[in-house]
């Protein structure tokens, strides 16, 4: 019983990383269109980043600067390499994306080094738990959880109750529409690339303690993310977090089926699977528009 | 016109294979022959790939992968010792019979029983097949870029498996793999005596896939997939068979990839799991848009003098990088390949010249499908 409940709280842990980046995919998806393979990355960059400034700044501060900065390298992505396109196709963008994530990997090896790093524990140390039901977990994984939970709230609220959240629903609905009604739809797709960035940074710095952070993280991350978004159905944000989470049970309790060594295959397998069987993920998205079932 | 214009440039590749050959020769720097040898084979993966992302207008981010199932079949079939399987088991005796067996000698001097390499090939090119039909039949029938993420999950799960199984040497990956006597009197092998008679073995192989590409583009599956190109929904309309017509492309790019990974595997007589690494396939994918996607000849010229320049360590610790700045630069300042504005021009040049000298003869050619004007 407790083993299980380890396994249950080791497996939404990674799950929620997995889930913040699906919503990573969707939010900047779902706005422009592209899927976004330096996802991955922005993880990276925010770990690598909070742990660099946790050198001269207070823990709290140096995540808040490293999800800032990451977020406008995101934003900056978007306003350098995509908005002066004009009329790119979607193989265009993908390819794009694809060089991005290895120029950004490529300049953080060189930038930092290939060696491992961590953020220190954000309460007790690496070997303190706290005991729930006879299982020991670490007090990272409820400020993981914690932090994720808030942070899926929060943009929840943003996209339901603001203005400019609205505008980013729109223009993932109608583009043409959203446009007529004056939507500066540039801007919102900046704003996308922006929120994915930070939400990503986010999650690369709570999990940074627990996994560690290394600058060739980001390929299996983005994958992962990516089968969590598709077994959402893309463009659902909260199924998203939920198929994040379902992910990382998989992924936690593979090791009673399979080699450890192949854990990492798991992901990639529910990915295939899903691709094969449902593409449209296992909750139909009510609020998909046409520019979403393009893809 | 456009035959004559296919038989020029093949003439001038055969001629520049030898030329190649010939200056190394007289500069006395035959250990390049060694990389362009190596490039060949990368290049035949390239050329397939031209086909998905320039016809079909896919990405496969899997290459790599089929690269190296290719070349792994070859090397695990090859290096295997079966010697007691195939004298004690009556299957085993009735295949020794019909020639599925070759003899070898081991590193430590024993001689050892082990699959044909032919056989092996054979096994390599049937494996890839049932591969890229199982991953390509679904993601190709969605519409968008499924393949690319199914590949990339695809990719991962082989390298996956390379390194964790014990079968494939894990990540040492398999050495010792026997020389491929292809013909009598020719022999698949990186020995030294041999360096000569590969080179032209490994050209001729990518100028034989280069033909037969060409032809697929000028064939109806060509002519097919120009028109998804131009409209995928028009060109269903019309009852061509988009789907099918983008699976047949992929299998056989895919098919060829695996050649050339177990004839390169025989070559440099082993594999190592980095052939199946994601950042091959992307540097696949870089050579084919830095040539201009829909564009064979492109994809050769670019894909041959990038691959022999990064084989030659020009790049350094910076390899990976280079790749990605191209891939970058090329996608957004010119989607259409680097090449085809140079191309133009040049064709600009000599139609102007053409035109002084001879009214009648028309210059440049009528703009073709698959050029889309440039955004």
């Amino acid at each position: 019983m407790s083993q299980a409940l380890q396994y249950i709280f080791s497996g939404i842990t990674v799950g929620s990383i997995y889930a913040i980046v699906a919503l990573g995919f969707n939010l900047i998806y779902s706005t422009t269109g592209i899927v976004n393979f330096a996802q991955g990355e922005f993880v990276m960059l925010g770990g690598m980043t909070a742990v660099t400034l946790s050198r001269f700044l207070p823990l709290p501060l140096a995540i808040m600067g490293a999800v800032a900065l990451v977020a406008l390298a995101g934003g900056s992505l978007e306003v350098v390499f995509f908005r002066r396109l004009r009329r790119p196709t979607i193989l265009q963008m993908i390819i794009i994306t694809i060089g991005l994530s290895i120029v950004i990997r490529e300049a953080a090896l060189h930038l930092w080094d290939e060696q491992v790093r961590a953020l220190p524990y954000f309460t007790g140390e690496a070997t303190s738990s706290v005991t729930v039901l006879g299982a020991g977990i670490s007090p990272q994984v409820f400020w993981v959880l914690g932090t994720v939970a808030v942070a899926v709230l929060l943009l929840h609220l943003f996209l339901r109750g603001t203005l400019m959240g609205k505008a980013m629903r729109a223009c993932a609905s109608n583009l043409e529409a959203s446009l007529l009604a004056g939507i500066n739809a540039a801007n919102t797709r900046t704003l996308s690339f922006m929120l994915s960035a930070g939400l990503g940074a986010l999650g690369g710095c709570i999990m940074s303690p627990i996994t560690m952070t290394q600058y060739d993280m980001g390929t299996s991350l983005a994958i992962k993310g990516f089968a969590a978004a598709m077994l959402g159905g893309i463009g659902n944000h909260m199924a998203a977090v939920l198929a994040g989470l379902l992910v990382g049970l998989a992924e936690s309790f593979s090791v009673f089926v399979l080699p450890a060594a192949y854990k990492d295959a798991t992901a990639f397998a529910i990915l295939l699977l899903v691709l094969f069987v449902r593409p449209h993920g296992l909750f139909r998205a009510r609020e998909v528009g046409a520019s979403v079932r393009e893809f | 016109m456009k035959r004559a214009r296919g038989m020029a440039g093949l003439t001038a590749f055969a001629a520049l294979v030898v030329g190649v050959q010939l200056m190394t020769r007289a500069a006395g720097t035959e250990y390049y022959l060694t990389q362009l040898t190596m490039t060949a084979y990368y290049t035949v993966v390239v050329l397939g790939l031209c086909l998905v992302m320039g016809y079909a207008g896919q990405i496969s981010l899997g290459h790599g992968a089929f690269f190296a199932i290719g070349g792994y079949t070859s090397a695990v079939l090859t290096t295997h010792d079966v010697t007691a399987w195939a004298t004690a088991s009556p299957v085993g005796r009735v295949l020794d019979r019909a020639g599925v067996f070759v003899e070898r000698t081991t590193l430590y001097g024993g001689d050892v029983l082990s699959v044909n390499p032919w056989l092996a090939f054979v096994c390599a090119v049937l494996l890839s097949l049932f591969v890229a039909l199982v991953i390509g039949y679904p993601t190709l029938r969605l519409k968008g870029h499924y393949l690319a993420m199914g590949t990339l999950g695809f990719g991962l799960i082989v390298y996956r498996i390379l390194v964790g199984s014990r079968l494939t040497g894990g990540a040492d990956g398999i050495a010792a793999v026997p020389p491929w006597h292809l013909l009598p009197g020719l022999v698949l092998t990186g020995r030294l005596g041999w360096r000569v008679a590969n080179y032209y073995i490994a050209w001729g192989f990518a100028g034989l896939v280069l033909v037969f590409i060409l032809n697929v583009v000028q064939s109806r599956t060509g002519r097919a997939l120009r028109s998804i190109h131009d409209g995928e929904m028009a060109a269903n309309a019309m009852g061509i068979d988009t789907a099918g017509y983008k699976l047949k492309v992929f299998v056989i790019s895919a098919v060829l990839a695996a050649m050339a990974g177990s004839m390169l595997t025989h070559y440099s007589a082993g594999i190592g799991p980095s052939e199946a690494d994601v950042m091959k396939s992307v540097r696949y994918v870089t050579l084919v848009a830095a040539g201009g996607m829909a564009n064979v000849w492109g994809a050769l010229i670019v894909g041959t003098v990038l691959t022999f320049l990064s084989l030659r360590g020009t790049f350094g610790s910076l390899d990976h990088a280079v790749f990605g700045f191209i891939l970058i630069l090329i996608m957004t300042l010119a989607p259409q390949g680097p090449l085809r504005p140079v191309a133009a021009g040049v064709r600009a040049v000599l139609g102007t010249l053409c035109a002084r000298l001879a009214s009648r003869r028309h210059a440049g050619r009528v703009p073709a499908a698959e050029e889309t004007p440039a955004a």
